[in-house]
């Protein structure tokens, strides 16, 4: 991904990783998507490989699949911990990623071990920058 | 149009076995054993001549127009290439016919094996992989087994950025790791990168030789030098041999096993994907590993040799495709010496004339000499007119498109490969189409991003194939 | 003779326009030391009619004719439009169909081969085709140990001794430990397989149906044995004339199905080009190697296809693609389905004439005194012991036919075994020769 004019929406309150996933912590769970600007990338999602209710995440490391027309990409975990449900409708409508990457598009929440990580990720004022960056 | 499964009725019949002439004995199998119901159509034989007769018509090649696929050597299949492999002594010849009563198809294989020697410059010579990637395979496992003999464990495999995507694969498929090269300014192999990235632990460097980017790796001499240097083999994708046959020998720059495209440079047909062949050559080095059996000739007569305990083994089962090897076999008699050099000339020739020709039209990210083939881009096309878009309204105008987005380095990248079979009235005409386009892109853009007008369908939804694939008719 | 349609003239033009005086200089940017100076060591030209000839000639120190030979290469009835069709040059000289609007045409053809495939072995999915019936084998074996994410396989012997060793040359390059089971009366022995299977698991049972020496196997008992140990029951189809009689791999569970495609419509043509097919069920469909036509609508409704589920394959997976298959065997493909689309439902006789046929050879075999070896029941070719298998095969070639496979090439413990292969093309003369041969 690379090249790219759009940065899409960074919603505040979150925290993001270099590869593009967002995750917000809401007291010991999670919940994990991929960000505007990642969707936008990939362009139409045609499948999501749902992790496992139980699969243990390790932050950093592949959580899923998504596959769009152009690719098939690795989601990697923003923060480690097991993973409690995933997002069910997006074996129906895995174009939820697309329309609503933060609301309707998340694709996973988790119990999560540690929220001393979040340190290692970025708010979204730093996120923002990455995305500059990264046009130029 | 409707599938041959809809046009079913039941009862008709197309075909017609004579009556069975051996007594028939009752209830050789169990009921059991046997199926219930065969989903099959049931159309006579008028029905199905019209209905491929008009797929047919829904479908363009070589024999249609201009097909200037870059990286696929579109070039004129002859006929008589044709009539040669379904001669019966060829296509009726089972292959476990004795030796003694199948020396003729032996002796095209051995033949064969020799000419792309002499072509290519290499050692020995396998014709059993049934295509480009499937040589590729063959390739790396002879890599593989060359350092296991030597006693040395190398994981990795150099593959540059502009690689054809099965270049990768092949070589995860046998377990090594890819390790991604950059291509410099010039769009060849940047020599820093590589001197950065080669260790003790890179088995091989996988190029391929005029690149995709339809041009010559200038300091191939000095790449083939540090990898050998480094203990290292170097593998040529042979994809783009078009461009130097009868010119330079990948034999001569370093290529210790490459793999060749029967059905890109030596003619044999496409068949709307297949089957092709992917013979791989090597250096002496390597030849005891190359697959079994091997062609032979003792006293006159020709044998198979299964004795070959170094061999990797077998990729396939006979002996390849050999009905596309007769074919080939028959171009490179038919050409000779001086008709392969003139492919070579010609096919450059005819190259760089249409980078000539629209270079002052479209955005040519490599203004100098091309081999085969060379790229273009949609970064001077207005409106938000897309290479996608491009080569959609070709389609309108009776030309197939170009190779599109690929290689991946080079953003909206147009690959046009002209092959030496086309006239200079075809070029002439193929420009005269692009820069129509190019000016239709800033004064009816809709036409463009519309695109094609005039096909049998319109833009197809390739995101909803996807989402909800249907892969077969269900009644 | 070449087929370079530019004259001297225009090609002078064309250096004009291009600002260089000689074709030479196109190429200097290889290093001169690599121009070669003189000619390719390859014959010179020859006109058409030249080469004709030589083909010809060559063509004819080849032997075909009446013949008993199968092992993996069937003599079966072509019907005479499917050549016709397949060439006409809009399939024949196109390419894959990376443009589907120009290309529906093969598009939907690939369509109705994979509809075919699943109608013959009832599966859920089929894709383009592969290159041959060994390779898609071992693909099936790398595809089932990826979803079972183990790296060991069963195979049987009674698979095609050639589809085994390119399985195995496939399972060295990725990891795999393939380990055989035995055969008892011409069938595969499942007790021979739950001695060996006692450790690790295993990805997949890998067998032949019918097999190697014709036997039609207990499909039943591999497939509990299979699954019962967490096993995916993986089939391969080498003689799929069979499947116009014999009930179908997915109707007895098979997880993944291959086969060999040529016996319709390809003649056997020394071995290839021959084509592969694989099937599946629905849930493996991401996980399938090859292409996939699927359908689908155009901006005004209107039903199209198109190449889909492409982000799985080599050219945009590259390291992480399935496989690496790009060019397949897609004309033979069409070939396929040109020719099942003619036979269609008439399959059922044609495979019932390969049944009686290779039953009314055993039965004048075993008149005159020669021994059938397996008690197993079989499809259109079994294996018989001769008494003195060289004066046996000398017989038969004085009358001008060619004789079986000798077994013992590829099973040395079946010494003076010939497997014998009949056909709807073998005539009751025919026979009744070979009988007569054999029996002497």
């Amino acid at each position: 991904m690379s090249g790219h004019e759009y940065l899409g929406k960074i919603p505040e309150g979150l925290n993001y990783t270099k590869e593009h996933e967002w995750v917000k912590l809401e007291g010991r769970t999670a919940k994990v998507g991929i960000t505007d600007y990642a969707q936008h990338a990939l362009t139409d999602i045609v499948f999501v490989e749902l992790p496992e209710a139980g699969k243990k995440a390790v932050q950093f490391k592949p959580l899923c699949v998504v596959e769009s027309v152009k690719s098939v990409s690795d989601i990697f975990s923003p923060i480690s911990g097991e993973v409690a449900r995933a997002n069910e409708s997006l074996k129906e409508k895995p174009e939820n990623i697309n329309n609503d990457p933060y609301g309707e598009g998340w694709i996973a929440e988790m119990n999560v071990s540690d929220s001393n990580e979040l340190k290692n990720l970025m708010n979204s004022a730093q996120y923002k920058d990455y995305l500059e960056a990264k046009k130029k | 149009m409707e599938l041959i499964f809809e046009k079913s009725v039941e009862g008709r019949k197309a075909v017609q076995l004579p009556e069975l002439d051996v007594p028939f004995q009752k209830e050789i199998l169990p009921q059991d054993a046997m199926r219930k119901d065969l989903e099959l159509p049931e159309v006579s034989e008028l029905d199905v001549v019209r209905h491929y007769t008009a797929l047919s018509r829904m479908n363009f090649g070589v024999d249609n127009g201009f097909y200037p696929l870059g990286s696929c050597t579109m070039k004129y299949n002859p006929k008589i290439n044709e009539d040669a492999a379904r001669l019966s002594g060829f296509s009726m010849l089972h292959p476990y016919t004795p030796e003694e009563f199948s020396q003729g198809a032996l002796q095209v294989i051995y033949e064969l094996e020799r000419y792309l020697e002499e072509i290519t410059g290499m050692d020995a010579f396998t014709l059993q992989p049934a295509a480009g990637s499937h040589g590729e395979l063959t390739g790396v496992m002879l890599i593989k087994k060359y350092f296991k003999s030597i006693g040395e464990k190398r994981s990795k495999v150099l593959i540059p950025d502009s690689a054809h995507g099965t270049n990768p694969a092949s070589v995860a498929l046998c377990g090594f790791e890819c390790v991604e090269i950059k291509s410099n300014k010039e769009g060849e192999i940047d020599i820093d990168d590589l001197r950065l990235k080669l260790s003790g632990d890179v088995a091989a460097i996988m190029i391929t030789n005029p690149n995709t980017l339809g041009l010559f790796e200038t300091r191939i001499l000095d790449i083939a030098e540090m990898m050998h240097n480094n203990g290292s083999l170097v593998y040529m994708d042979g994809a783009n041999l078009n461009a130097i046959v009868g010119i330079a020998r990948p034999g001569d720059f370093g290529i210790d096993v490459l793999h060749s495209n029967l059905h890109k440079t030596f003619s044999t047909p496409h068949g709307g994907g297949g089957p092709g062949a992917g013979p791989v050559g090597v250096k002496n080095h390597l030849k005891k590993f190359l697959p079994k059996p091997r062609v032979e000739l003792e006293g006159g007569k020709y044998r198979l040799n299964y004795d070959l305990p170094d061999s990797i083994g077998r990729v396939r089962a006979f002996y390849g495709n050999f009905g596309i090897l007769v074919r080939a076999y028959t171009y490179i008699r038919s050409n000779g010496w001086g008709g392969i050099r003139a492919i070579g000339e010609n096919s450059v020739l005819n190259a760089n004339y249409l980078k000539e020709k629209l270079k002052s039209h479209y955005h040519l990210p490599h203004d100098k000499i091309c081999k085969h083939e060379f790229i273009l881009t949609d970064k001077e096309l207005s409106n938000g007119v897309t290479t996608g878009d491009v080569a959609k309204r070709l389609l309108d105008h009776g030309s197939y498109a170009p190779t599109i987005y690929f290689p991946l380095i080079v953003p909206g990248a147009i690959m046009i490969e002209p092959t030496e079979t086309e006239s200079k009235e075809t070029l002439d005409w193929f420009a005269g189409l692009m820069i129509n386009i190019k000016e239709e892109a800033e004064t009816n853009p809709e036409n463009v991003k519309n695109a094609p007008l005039t096909t049998q369908v319109s833009r197809l939804d390739g995101v909803l194939a996807a989402r909800k694939p249907v892969l077969r008719y269900k009644k | 003779m070449h087929y370079i349609p530019n004259t001297e003239k225009q090609k002078k033009e064309m250096l004009d326009a291009i600002g260089v005086s000689d074709v030479l200089e196109l190429f200097s940017d290889i290093p001169k030391e690599l121009i070669l100076k003189g000619r390719l060591n390859i014959p010179p030209a020859m006109s058409e009619l030249e080469v004709k000839r030589h083909m010809e000639s060559i063509a004819s120190k080849n032997k075909t004719g009446v013949s008993f030979l199968g092992a993996g290469a069937y003599n079966h009835f072509v019907p005479s439009l499917v050549n016709h069709l397949i060439l006409r040059g809009e399939f024949f000289t196109s390419y894959t169909p990376y443009q589907p609007e120009a290309s529906q045409g093969m598009l939907q053809a690939i369509f109705e081969y994979q509809s075919m495939i699943c109608a013959l072995t009832e599966m859920d999915v089929a894709n383009a085709s592969m290159y041959d019936n060994s390779s898609a084998l071992a693909e099936a074996a790398i595809m089932a140990c990826r979803i079972k994410k183990k790296n060991k396989i069963l195979l049987s012997k009674t698979v095609h001794p050639e589809h085994r060793e390119v399985v195995k040359t496939y399972a060295n390059a990725n990891s795999i430990e393939v380990v055989e089971m035995g055969y008892e009366d011409g069938i595969t022995s499942i007790d021979s397989a739950e001695n060996i299977s006692n450790t690790a698991g295993f990805a997949a049972v890998l067998v032949q149906n019918p097999n190697f020496f014709g036997c039609i196997e207990d499909m039943e008992k591999i497939e509990r044995f299979a699954h019962e140990n967490g096993a995916l029951f993986v089939v391969s189809v080498n003689e799929p004339t069979s499947l116009g009689l014999l009930k179908s791999p997915g109707d007895c569970g098979a997880d993944i199905v291959v086969g060999e495609g040529h016996s319709f419509g390809n003649p056997v043509s020394f071995g290839g080009p021959f084509v592969g097919f694989m099937a599946a069920k629905e849930e493996y469909m991401r996980q399938i190697p090859g292409r996939l036509a699927g359908q689908t609508i155009d901006k005004n409704g209107k039903r199209g296809f198109v190449l889909t589920l492409q982000a799985r394959e080599q050219h945009i997976r590259r390291e992480k693609a399935n496989s690496n298959i790009c060019t397949n065997q897609a004309l033979n493909a069409l070939a396929v389905t040109i020719t099942l689309a003619a036979i269609g439902k008439e399959l059922k006789n044609l495979a019932m004439q390969n049944l009686q046929k290779s039953h009314y050879a055993k039965s004048l075999l075993k008149k005159k005194g020669i021994e059938i070896i397996f008690d197993s029941e079989f499809y259109n070719e079994f294996a018989v012991k001769l008494e003195n298998m060289e004066k046996s095969k000398e017989r038969i070639l004085k009358n001008n036919i060619i004789p079986g496979l000798d077994l013992d090439r590829f099973y040395p413990e079946l010494k003076n075994c010939m497997l014998v292969c009949v056909t709807e093309m073998n005539t009751r003369q025919d026979i009744e020769k070979l009988a007569e041969a054999m029996g002497e």
